[in-house]
């Protein structure tokens, strides 16, 4: 029964594809063929399988897809979403890269290309860095994804260059039934630093599906922040997997928010495969009504001397369901391994739920781990002390569960985009007025 | 200062409360008219943080008994904001962190939530600025706690002075200050409580609830009382603080148990 919907669901998605341009290089020619292979090979997740439990995709099962229209955007459309401090925007309508509504950099260093002509001209870099990382040999929506590898960005940072500017990439939707794949590869040279943003906006209220891969290199001593906010439409369904490979000295920093779709599910997988790498993963899901926000992340410390630090925060209301799997691996030679995770969440009605599960797997026996989740309320003590300085009841668990959310969205680096992400905590918060 | 016909601010009565179906206050009677300063001593577990809470209003605390008056009102048909609105102020011995909330952002909440509630005019962003600066340096606080999330990652001086610097904005006819001394140092102690002083008006009065009688050196008090299994079992004035303070509370449990 789910082998059939779930082969529908292929055969729909198939069918709204636009047709691929021809492949400019057979090692992507190859790749895709590949990919499509193990994509019709491999059943699509249902909530038998021990990752998804939680998660069930049915309802986007059920969706009939077709190719988006060309249609074009005015760009005052997308002055809500443009943020002042990013150097560079890539602006994809429909998962299409638009050339006039983005902003390439200036010659000199950065590279940020759609990735067709990212493939075209830097080949060799690309084809060892695609698909390495996120692997499609066992999960059908990343073989989907590599499948249907066209439209997307190729980022490389080079060695030992502070990009200053951020790099923006805005995926804006603007029709329903449509699927798209957008695929991001990243490769931070040794000794790079680069800001990345990765920005899913809509401007409808049809259902639409997002599956999206994105690969993440850090060489040695680079660094990385990278800032993925999910604000698809409430009828959205928002599928995506980022992994990133750290090597010796790397840091890479994730700011992942999730306001959106009726059904997301963020993976985020982190290798540390180099000594002394770090990375710390911040989250955020403000969800309410029917939405489902679900994300599995998973911290592969492979060698000594790592570090990771991951604070995931989740607020759910209405009748919304947040799932949290946060996989900590420390293997056998990852000796003096400092690893910390937090899950915090907070229900704001009877009706929302949380499942949260912390997983920590230790093989090496000098680390210094740590775990914590909380689920609940708001605290009391809190809420009282805000009181006992005039402000009422509702007032006061309004401005916490803002404080709450708002801990987390401050920590991205564009203060245009915290400050407008504010805005929508506040609202999403009932905390409006108390900010005037 | 003690003056004779003072408006009463705050009379207690009987008062008794309970925690968790604990017994913790058993009958308190304590009076504060205007002017007055205050101090509630005791040992451990005497119930004197109890009582301070159950003044303004903490839900964790069921009143099983007595009366209370507020400024001529009954302050159990208030709820805690509007004790805080009614010129009711609590001073908390572990104030509460916000991550999340920038300490100006909450400060001008407040301010503009408890001055709408009197009827009077709240400030802008730009005119709070000035007003809160000002009075930031009566405690010696650099303005940069202003941009920093609620009392987070403060040293306990720190959440002290941001307390009285709640105090000063609010302005409360009675302020209650629980433990403020403990967790400072000589400095800060110094600071917090020459905040405290400067803030001392004819028509205001002063609640201090304290282990230690070092804090009565800088804030000197008009009464002394002491609690002891959640009654006041003796009141005297700043002399016997120090008696307090050489002798320990033992001998005035003693005594309190020969009265009887």
């Amino acid at each position: 029964m789910t082998a059939v919907a779930g082969n529908a669901f292929r055969d729909s998605l198939i069918a709204g594809q636009a047709s691929s341009a021809a492949a400019p290089h057979a090692w992507v020619a190859r790749l895709r063929g590949e990919a499509l292979d193990r994509a019709n090979a491999l059943a699509v997740p249902t909530t038998g399988d021990e990752d998804w439990r939680f998660t069930d995709l049915s309802p986007l099962y059920r969706l009939a897809f077709h190719p988006a229209r060309a249609a074009p955007l005015a760009q005052e459309l997308l002055a809500p979403f443009v943020a002042p401090e990013a150097g560079v925007r890539l602006v994809f309508v429909d998962g299409r890269f638009v050339p006039g509504l983005s902003e390439l950099p200036d010659s000199g260093g950065l590279v940020a290309l759609p990735l067709a002509a990212g493939i075209e001209r830097h080949g060799e870099r690309a084809q060892s860095h695609l698909a390495q990382l996120a692997n499609f040999r066992t999960d059908a929506l990343v073989a989907l994804n590599t499948a249907y590898l066209q439209d997307g960005a190729l980022i490389m940072a080079p060695a030992g260059q502070r990009v200053e500017a951020p790099v923006h990439l805005l995926f804006v939707s603007t029709q329903q039934d449509v699927a798209v794949h957008p695929r991001v590869l990243v490769i931070a040279e040794a000794g790079a630093e680069l800001t990345l943003v990765e920005d899913f906006v809509t401007l409808h209220d049809g259902a639409y599906c997002v599956n999206a891969v994105t690969e993440v290199s850090v060489a040695s001593q680079a660094r990385v922040r990278h800032v993925k906010l999910q604000r698809d439409g409430t009828s959205a369904f928002h599928l995506a997997t980022c992994a990133v490979r750290l090597d010796r000295d790397a840091r890479y920093v994730s700011n992942n928010v999730t306001f959106g779709a009726r059904i997301s599910r963020q993976n985020l997988n982190v290798v540390q495969a180099g000594e002394g790498a770090e990375c710390h993963l911040d989250g955020l899901a403000l969800i309410g009504g029917r939405q489902l926000a679900d994300t599995h992340s998973f911290i592969d410390h492979a060698l000594p001397h790592g570090r990771s630090r991951q604070l995931h925060k989740c607020v759910a209301g209405g009748g919304a369901h947040v799932v949290f799997n946060g996989r900590v691996l420390v293997r056998a030679g990852a000796q003096q391994t400092d690893s910390g995770q937090q899950s915090r969440n907070l229900l704001l009605s009877d009706k929302a739920h949380v499942d949260t599960k912390p997983q920590l797997e230790i093989f090496a026996d000098d680390v210094k781990c740590s775990h914590g989740a909380t689920v609940g309320q708001l605290e009391s003590e809190e809420v009282f002390y805000l009181r006992s300085r005039g402000l009422t009841d509702t007032a006061a668990r309004n401005l916490l569960t803002y404080a709450f959310a708002a801990d987390i969205v401050n920590r991205i680096p564009l203060p245009s985009l915290a400050a407008r992400l504010r805005t929508t905590v506040l609202e999403q918060t009932g905390a409006r007025e108390l900010a005037q | 200062m003690i003056e004779a016909g003072a408006k009463v601010l705050l009379e207690v009565k009987q008062l008794s409360a309970t925690v968790g179906g604990v017994p913790i206050l058993k009958g308190i009677d304590f009076t504060v008219r205007a002017g007055e300063v205050h101090a509630i001593m005791g040992p451990n577990g005497s119930g004197k943080s109890t009582f301070a809470k159950v003044l303004a209003g903490h839900p964790s605390y069921l009143v099983t008994g007595g009366e209370v008056s507020f400024d001529g009102r009954n302050l159990f048909e208030l709820a805690p904001e509007e004790r805080a609105r009614a010129g009711l102020f609590l001073g908390f011995q572990y104030p509460v962190e916000v991550p999340g909330v920038a300490n100006s952002q909450f400060l001008r909440l407040t301010y503009n939530t408890v001055q709408g509630g009197r009827g009077k005019d709240e400030l802008d962003p730009l005119e709070f600025d000035d007003f809160v600066r000002e009075k930031m340096k009566l405690l010696e606080m650099d303005p940069a706690f202003l941009d920093r999330s609620v009392n987070e990652g403060f040293s306990g001086g720190e959440k002290k002075r941001n307390e009285i610097l709640q105090m000063a904005l609010l302005e409360p006819k009675l302020a209650v200050l629980d433990e403020t001394d403990s967790g400072l140092d000589i400095d800060a102690l110094r600071v917090v409580a020459g905040g405290v002083n400067a803030l001392r008006q004819p028509d205001n009065a002063v609640v201090l609830v304290t282990h230690y009688q070092r804090l009565l050196n800088y804030i000197v008090p008009d009464y002394v009382h002491v609690m002891e299994g959640g009654r006041i079992i003796k009141t005297g004035t700043r002399e016997l603080a120090a008696e307090l303070e050489s002798r320990g509370y033992d001998w005035v449990a003693a005594e309190g148990r020969e009265a009887a």
